[in-house]
Formats: C-alpha cells, sequence, structure tokens
C-alpha cells in the first residue's frame, strides 16, 4: 500500500468506522459459520436420510431454509454494509456521519436474522423461497437497512469530491433497492392477505432474482470496482464501460428470475427469456473494466484481498453465464428442477459476493482496529479454501444437476456429485472459522485494551483540587 | 454526473421499470383470478380444499416439503390419435384402410384427414389429443401441464424450484392410498428402496399397544415396525399431510391444457 495510508486523517476516518463495523462483521461471521453448518447438515442428510429423523427442528426443509437465509440475511448483507459504510466514509475522506444509528442497526438487524432462523427452525417458514422469515424479522430487518443507508448516505453527502466515482453508483443503487425488494416482498407475501395463486410465486422469483443476482452483483462489482483499482494502483479503466456494465446490469439484470416453464402467462417467462440473453451486455463491459485495470499490474498477492475481489469478479461472469445459457430454451429445458439452478445461487452468494466481501473485510479490519490481524496467515489459507470450496461444492452440483436432468430426475443420477459437494461445503466451513477467530480475537483484544484503560482511569489518583487555606 | 439527485431518480425508473413488470402487472393480471370450467364435464375448477387438506399444506410448508418437490407438470406439445368407434355399414373395406393408416402421434391436420378417410369409407371415428412432454409421457406425472388456475386455493403457493423427489401436483391420483402415504412419511425406505427422503418420524406417536390395536396403527414392513407389543400412530400433523396430498389432483381437462379424458375412451 502506498505512503498515503499513515496520513492521519485516514486514520481518524478508519476509527470512526470502528464500532459500526465491528457490530456488522463480528455477528456476521458467526452467521457465517453457522450458515454453513446447517448447509453441511443439510447435504449430510442425502448421504444418510435418517440421521436426524427424531429431531424436528433439524430436518431437511428447516435446515436448508435456514442455512441459505443465514448466508443472505446473516453474512453477506450485513458484510456489505459494512464494506459500503467504510467506503463511503473513504470516498468522502470524512469520518463516518451517525455512527451510532449503525450501531443500533447493525444490533436490529442481527436480532432480526435470530429471530427469522428460530422461526424457520421451529416450521413457522413463510414457504417462499429466500423470504422464509417471518415478518416480525422481516420489519426489523427493513428499519435495521434502512437505518445504515441513513448513515452511509449521509456520509455520502458530506463527500469533499464532489465528482461520484463508479462504486458509489453501484452501492448507492444497492442501498435503494433493497428496501424496495423486501418491502415489496413482505408486503405482498408475508402479510395476511397475499394476492391469489400464482401471482404469489411470481412476486417471490421477482424478489429472490433481485436479492440474490441484482443485489449482491451491485454490491460485489461496487466493492470489487474500488478495492482492485486500490490495490492494484492503477486507475479505474474505464469508467464509462463501469457506469455501462452499471446500467445494463440494472435493466436486464432486473427482469430475470421466471422459469421458463412456469405455469403463468407466456409472456413473463418470454420476458426473462429475452433479458438473460441481453445479459451478456453488462457481463462483456465488467470484464473489460477488469481486463483493462488489472491486467499488467505489477503487484505480488498470494492470496490478499486483491484476490479475493479479482476471483470474486470473475466468478461474477461465471455466474451470469450460467444464467444465460439456463435462459436457453433447450439447455434450460434440460436443467430446469435441477441442481444446476441451486449451484448457480451459491456461486452467487458464496463466490460472487461472499469471496469479494471477505476479501475487503480482511482489507478492512485491521486498519479499523488500528492493529495487524492476530492470525495474519489466515487471509490466504482462507482465500484458497474459499476458492477450492466454492469449486467442489458448485462444480458438482452444477454436473450433478445435468445428470439429473440428462436421466429424468432420476435419484442416483447426481449422488457422486452431492458427496464431492459436501466436502466443498467442509472447506468453506473451515475457512469461515478462520475469519471468525481472527475477528473474535481482534475484538477481545480491543475489549482487554479498553477495560485496561478504564481501570487505570479509575485506579488514577484523582487530583486533589487545592485547598485555599 | 455531479448530482446525486440525478443518479437516484434514473435508478429509480431502471429499477421501477421491473416492479412494474414483474409485481404490479402479474398481481392485476392473475390476482383476481376465478375458478375456471373443466372442459366436457362442465365441473368448476378447482375446487375448495377439505378442512384436513388446508390444514395439510401448512404442514407441507412448515417442513419445507418444497424444498425437494414440486408441484408443476411441464408439457412440451400435443398429440392427436384417431380411433374406429363404429366400423359402419362395410367392415372390411373399412378395416383394410384403418390397416394402411398411421393412427396415433399425429398433428391436428393428420388426425383429421385420418377421420375423413374413415368417415367417408363409412366407418366412424373419435379424434384423442392427449399431452407430450418429458414429465407427462415418460416420467408420468400427470395428463396435462399445470396453470395457473390450480393453484387459486393455495396459500402459500409452493411450486418448488428442485426435484430431488418426484413432482407432486398429482401425487392423489398416483398414490391414492392414504395408508401407503402414511407408511412412506414415517418410512420412505419401507416402499421406496433408494430414497433420498428423510424419515418424518416426528409426525407420528411410537405408544405402547393395548389390548387390541389402534384401528389407526400403521402397518409397517418388519424391519420399520416398533417391538413387539408397541404401535405407531399418526399424529393429526401426519393425517392432515396425508389429507394434502391426497387433494392434490390436477387430472382434469382445462381450456389452456386440454386433453381427452381416459374414462370417455371407449
Amino acid at each position: 500500500m502506498n505512503a498515503n495510508e499513515n496520513n492521519p486523517d485516514l486514520k481518524a476516518i478508519d476509527a470512526s468506522c470502528r464500532v459500526p463495523l465491528l457490530a456488522l462483521f463480528g455477528v456476521a461471521a458467526l452467521w457465517l459459520v453457522l450458515g454453513l453448518l446447517f448447509a453441511l447438515l443439510a447435504s449430510i442428510t442425502f448421504h444418510a436420510p435418517d440421521a436426524f429423523a427424531g429431531c424436528p427442528f433439524i430436518t431437511y426443509g428447516h435446515l436448508v431454509a435456514a442455512g441459505n437465509d443465514l448466508l443472505v440475511y446473516g453474512f453477506a448483507v450485513p458484510a456489505a454494509l459494512g464494506v459500503i459504510l467504510w467506503i463511503f466514509a473513504r470516498l468522502s475522506q470524512t469520518e463516518l456521519e451517525l455512527p451510532i444509528v449503525s450501531v443500533v442497526a447493525a444490533n436490529l438487524w442481527h436480532v432480526g436474522v435470530l429471530v427469522g432462523v428460530i422461526t424457520v427452525l421451529c416450521g413457522g417458514s413463510s414457504g417462499y423461497a429466500w423470504l422464509e422469515f417471518p415478518r416480525a424479522s422481516d420489519a426489523l430487518l427493513g428499519t435495521a437497512f434502512v437505518l445504515v443507508a441513513v448513515s452511509a448516505v449521509a456520509t455520502f453527502g458530506q463527500r469533499k469530491e464532489r465528482e461520484l466515482y463508479p462504486s458509489h453508483w453501484f452501492l448507492l443503487a444497492a442501498l435503494f433497492w433493497f428496501p424496495w425488494i423486501l418491502s415489496t416482498a413482505s408486503l405482498f407475501l408475508t402479510s395476511a392477505h397475499p394476492p391469489r395463486g400464482v401471482a404469489q410465486a411470481v412476486v417471490d422469483w421477482w424478489f429472490s432474482n433481485n436479492l440474490i443476482f441484482v443485489w449482491l452483483s451491485l454490491v460485489g462489482l461496487g466493492v470489487a470496482f474500488y478495492f482492485l483499482p486500490k490495490l492494484s494502483g492503477r486507475p479505474l479503466n474505464s469508467r464509462f464501460y463501469a457506469l455501462f456494465a452499471f446500467w445494463t446490469l440494472m435493466l436486464f439484470g432486473t427482469w430475470l428470475g421466471i422459469p421458463a416453464d412456469a405455469p403463468v402467462p407466456a409472456w413473463l417467462p418470454t420476458a426473462t427469456q429475452f433479458a438473460s440473453l441481453l445479459l451478456i451486455v453488462p457481463l462483456l463491459a465488467v470484464a473489460v473494466v477488469v481486463k483493462k485495470t488489472v491486467f499488467g499490474a505489477q503487484l505480488s498477492s498470494r492470496g490478499g484481498p486483491f484476490c479475493y475481489n479479482l476471483t470474486g469478479t470473475a466468478l461474477f461472469l461465471l455466474s451470469g453465464l450460467m444464467l444465460i445459457i439456463s435462459g436457453c430454451p433447450k439447455f434450460g429445458h434440460l436443467v430446469e428442477f435441477t441442481w444446476f439452478g441451486p449451484a448457480q445461487a451459491q456461486l452467487q452468494v458464496l463466490g460472487v459476493a461472499g469471496i469479494i466481501l471477505l476479501g475487503a473485510i480482511y482489507e478492512i479490519f485491521p486498519r479499523i482496529m488500528d492493529a495487524e490481524l492476530p492470525f495474519k496467515k489466515f487471509v490466504g489459507v482462507h482465500f484458497f479454501l474459499s476458492v477450492a470450496g466454492v469449486a467442489l461444492w458448485v462444480v458438482p452440483l452444477a454436473i450433478a444437476g445435468l445428470m439429473q436432468g440428462k436421466s429424468n430426475f432420476d435419484l442416483a443420477a447426481g449422488k457422486v456429485g452431492l458427496m464431492i459437494a459436501s466436502t466443498g461445503l467442509l472447506l468453506l466451513l473451515l475457512g469461515a472459522l478462520m475469519l471468525f477467530l481472527n475477528i473474535f480475537a481482534m475484538t477481545l483484544k480491543w475489549k482487554f485494551g479498553l477495560a485496561k484503560a478504564l481501570i487505570t482511569a479509575v485506579k488514577a489518583p484523582l487530583a486533589t483540587p487545592e485547598v485555599k487555606p | 454526473m455531479k448530482n446525486g439527485f440525478g443518479v437516484f431518480f434514473a435508478v429509480a425508473v431502471t429499477l421501477g421499470l421491473s416492479w412494474l413488470g414483474f409485481v404490479v402487472g402479474p398481481v392485476i393480471q392473475l390476482g383476481s383470478a376465478k375458478q375456471t370450467a373443466v372442459l366436457v364435464t362442465g365441473d368448476i375448477w378447482p375446487q375448495q380444499r377439505s378442512g384436513d387438506a388446508t390444514l395439510g399444506l401448512q404442514v407441507y410448508r412448515a417442513n419445507g416439503c418444497a424444498a425437494c418437490h414440486t408441484e408443476q407438470v411441464r408439457q412440451d406439445g400435443v398429440s392427436f390419435e384417431v380411433l374406429l368407434t363404429k366400423p359402419g355399414k362395410n367392415p372390411e373395406a373399412v378395416s383394410n384402410l384403418v390397416s394402411t393408416l398411421k393412427l396415433t402421434d399425429l398433428t391436428k391436420e393428420e388426425a383429421d384427414a385420418a377421420a375423413d378417410q374413415i368417415n367417408t369409407a363409412g366407418g366412424k371415428s373419435e379424434t384423442h389429443l392427449s399431452a407430450t412432454g418429458v414429465d407427462i409421457t415418460t416420467l408420468g406425472w400427470g395428463n396435462r401441464k399445470s396453470v395457473a388456475a390450480d393453484y387459486l386455493y393455495d396459500n402459500p403457493v409452493q411450486l418448488g424450484a428442485l426435484r430431488v423427489g418426484p413432482d407432486l401436483a398429482n401425487i392423489g391420483v398416483r398414490k391414492p392410498d392414504a395408508n401407503w402415504q402414511l407408511v412412506h412419511l414415517y418410512a420412505p425406505r419401507a416402499y421406496v428402496k433408494d430414497s433420498a427422503m428423510p424419515s418424518f418420524k416426528f409426525l407420528f406417536e411410537v405408544r405402547k399397544a393395548g389390548s387390541v390395536p389402534s384401528p389407526e396403527a400403521l402397518n409397517l414392513p418388519k424391519e420399520f415396525a416398533p417391538v413387539d407389543g408397541y404401535e405407531v400412530v399418526p399424529k393429526p400433523e401426519a393425517k392432515e399431510l396425508v389429507a394434502y396430498l391426497l387433494s392434490l389432483r390436477a387430472n382434469v381437462p382445462l381450456y389452456e391444457a386440454p386433453f381427452t379424458p381416459a374414462t370417455s375412451k371407449p
């Protein structure tokens, strides 16, 4: 990193983010561990179907929903919020505005996730994919998100450089879009009077696609477009392509999500198929930005935050391609209702958003704490575990999907794939534990430091007032 | 652009378009859908579920059954078949004619032409329509595609997105035996050897059998049965879930998804 980073102003900016980001990242790391554990237990059910037969809480349907929700609502969203706050403070060259609001919001958010997960495990799932949490949870999550967004936008408003940087565009759109989709889905679906019939399914497909594909991509690309130039020491090349990717991603990406053979009026799946074809445009734009910005950069970052950001962006291209080919009529028909769909969603959650956000956290965390990570080597190890884990989890799952489609849903077809996928999850879980250990140890150290300072302050002899005779 | 408001406005319009298209549009188009008439019989479709089955849908939701089962059947197209019903006054000529004609797997035009030829020869024929597609022809998971009207009384609608297990859109037609369903929920591998379905033992009660065994006790194969003197009886949730499964019977021809029902075949 350049010498600029020791600038006292930057240290003050980083310090102003410390408590809110600790509140967001700390629990997010715990949810990540728990979410992957649930996903692993769920995948074990395939190899030993009766393993948890006696315990209704962890039957497969509960585990898989709770695991998915923990990965998205527990880890990805709060981690993204923390990273957005820090990037906005840095881009504005000003200390974080309203930090206390973010701290309160972070705690509200995590309470919302806790309530949601307990409800799902007790059988209270709403039954809508990616929106399994009950309405009480949605309300907490929505409120918390808006509060963090207020703090972020207030910081944005104080920016010294008025010109917007491309990351601003992606991240502001993300801050704006999440409350919109969550409130729409929650008001329509988890209310007492949802719309009749398949309109429910359409709203849920729209919500899922906008959360998993559009929102996570906006966040992932916004963060990567900030860190890739910064860490490679070259300017974003070019601003035009980045903004082109931004607009086309929103314009086309938001129309995906309706399955080709869904029992709905034909114009809905047709719109999705058309949009998925056009998705090639933002993918190409992102590829151009990455090539022009990073290729040829002289840097050795073996498994460092730069590798996380670059890999995550490359995985975004892969995930987009998977969506495009599922939009092709023949191939789409083959992989419909197979593991191919979940493989793409998991790639988006754990690969694109997950890996980019992990890299950002490893870059940001030592700065806001103004200290080295306690287990510095874990950063590189976690990178290789993440890449191997995502590869072993997503690729066999996608292949299992193909075989499932080819064999007309013969159960035995994908079994080997599922077995390998379980080991992928195990690697991801190990990596998540490393992140958790790093954050936990550092927080503990910081709290001890605070306690020590407090004790010295208490023990210090009081300044005796001068008594005048 | 230096102004955040300009960006905000443009973003709102771009994103709002998909909201209008995929939320407002479908809710207006489908949200007030009404029951429709079944072809041929003119019955009303779909019928409201019984109380037990309505509760069972909630058991289905609570246990996340839709994680592994879809409730939607896909269809690729239709095919026609011409059946000779009456040979008429000149049976020999008609039977000679029929033996030269291709009468199954026809398009609409071919079927009409074949029927015309039979009629001209003095015979009487019927043209039958059937839906085609992997789900229907190969897997036998229904006799037509699923349509929007099928889900009018589902709340929540659980179409599912992954088929680890079979599609359930007409499981009530394929496996109408409630006892089969109960045993399968308690011990899936009692009937389907390699099933990956987890056992739902917690929907059942294993209790000491009285002097007379309960009439509700499951008739389990030996390796899945409890020790002697004990019996397995379904809790209310299990009975409701089975009532719901048996209520899934999407097997009537509708305007959007026509076919000739088996009962009217000679």
